[in-house]
């Protein structure tokens, strides 16, 4: 990534015999090479803006689409759009330097998709069993 | 090689320097944060529909407005970008252009979300209107909080790259990188609030 990429060209460095801090001219040149390119930004603003902008506009302009589909887009849009962010700005990639940092990053997923499902599941459970209510329940 | 990740080898590790595992440190925190967001996601998600009689998203949301922000800040972490492009062609007064840049975009951004907050306040919709209103403002101040943090890094960066003129290696590029993974980060989290919180809200 940019970043994280760098990061761990950084160790390869270390790992053959340079210290961190010899980076000179060179070593930067060398980073900047693994460093990502105005290329992949470009390239990512321009799929962000379409992904953003449909994802706009399905709400914004009548498609005649049901309410549901459309959500289901629009979350759809938001997950590719996510992985076009870390992709083309972050620089996540497979390759083996990066292991550590996407398998925390998976690990975060993980974690968060039980909080929320986890969530959502409980108190939809709530809503269901115990119907002491007035008005509407919320739609979950 | 993976593992020197972790510093597993404390002999290699002196030889690193604190650089890549600051680096690491830093997603690991940015992670944790995650999880943070998560869970205030989650407490949205479960109060959504709670509107105790007050607006509902469709009545408060303008989503034209929040286009222009959601821009701003896809803006900024391009311009962020740019920033550590020339950071990596040691071309500091370039990465001080495109910081500032960056700075207008994001100081766009957080000028917007709080007039969009003292509109909804001075209608009488503020948090305390319903639990509703109570997550949504919980949720966006929370990413608008973080925003606003990280202005404040990146103005201290710039001041010092600014009055000590270091040359961009070592600790300056671990400090860039670093607010290069936050800024990337919260416009990601930005993308789950637009979203979840505002096209599906209305």
């Amino acid at each position: 990534m940019a970043d994280l990429h760098g990061a761990h060209g950084g160790h390869g460095h270390g790992a053959h015999g340079h210290a961190a801090h010899g980076h000179g001219a060179s070593g930067r040149t060398l980073e900047g090479a693994s460093h990502g390119s105005v290329q992949s930004y470009v390239i990512g603003f321009i799929l962000s803006v379409i992904l953003t902008g449909v994802a706009f506009g399905l709400m914004m302009v009548p498609t005649g689409l049901s309410h549901d589909t459309t959500l289901l887009l629009i979350a759809l849009l938001a997950v590719v759009q996510i992985f076009v962010h870390l992709v083309c700005f972050l620089h996540m990639n497979t390759h083996s330097e990066q292991r550590w940092n996407v398998v925390a990053f998976g690990f975060a997923v993980l974690t968060l998709a039980i909080l929320i499902i986890g969530s959502l599941w409980i108190m939809h459970n709530i809503s269901v069993n115990m119907m002491v209510h007035s008005g509407p329940m919320p739609e979950m | 090689m993976p593992d020197q990740v972790l510093t597993a080898h404390p002999e290699h590790g002196e030889h690193h320097g604190p650089g890549p595992n600051t680096v690491f440190g830093f997603w690991l925190y940015l992670m944790t944060d995650c999880i943070l967001f998560a869970t205030i996601f989650a407490a949205f998600a479960v109060s959504r529909h709670q509107y105790a009689g007050g607006p509902t998203g469709h009545d408060i949301f303008d989503l034209k407005y929040v286009g222009v922000e959601t821009a701003l800040l896809l803006i900024s972490s391009v311009t962020y970008g740019f920033a550590m492009l020339s950071a990596f062609k040691g071309d500091r007064s370039l990465v001080m252009l495109w910081l500032g840049i960056t700075f207008l975009f994001g100081l766009g951004f957080v000028g917007m979300e709080i007039n969009e907050f003292s509109h909804l306040v001075a209608e009488g919709h503020g948090p305390d209107r319903s639990a509703f209103l109570s997550s949504f403002f919980t949720l966006v101040a929370t990413h608008g909080t973080h925003v606003t943090l990280g202005l404040v890094w990146m103005m201290t960066l710039m001041l010092q790259l600014a009055i000590k003129k270091p040359p961009l290696e070592g600790v300056y590029m671990n400090r860039l990188m670093c607010l290069s993974l936050f800024w990337h980060f919260l416009d990601i989290v930005w993308i789950c609030v637009f979203t979840f919180v505002y096209l599906m809200g209305v």
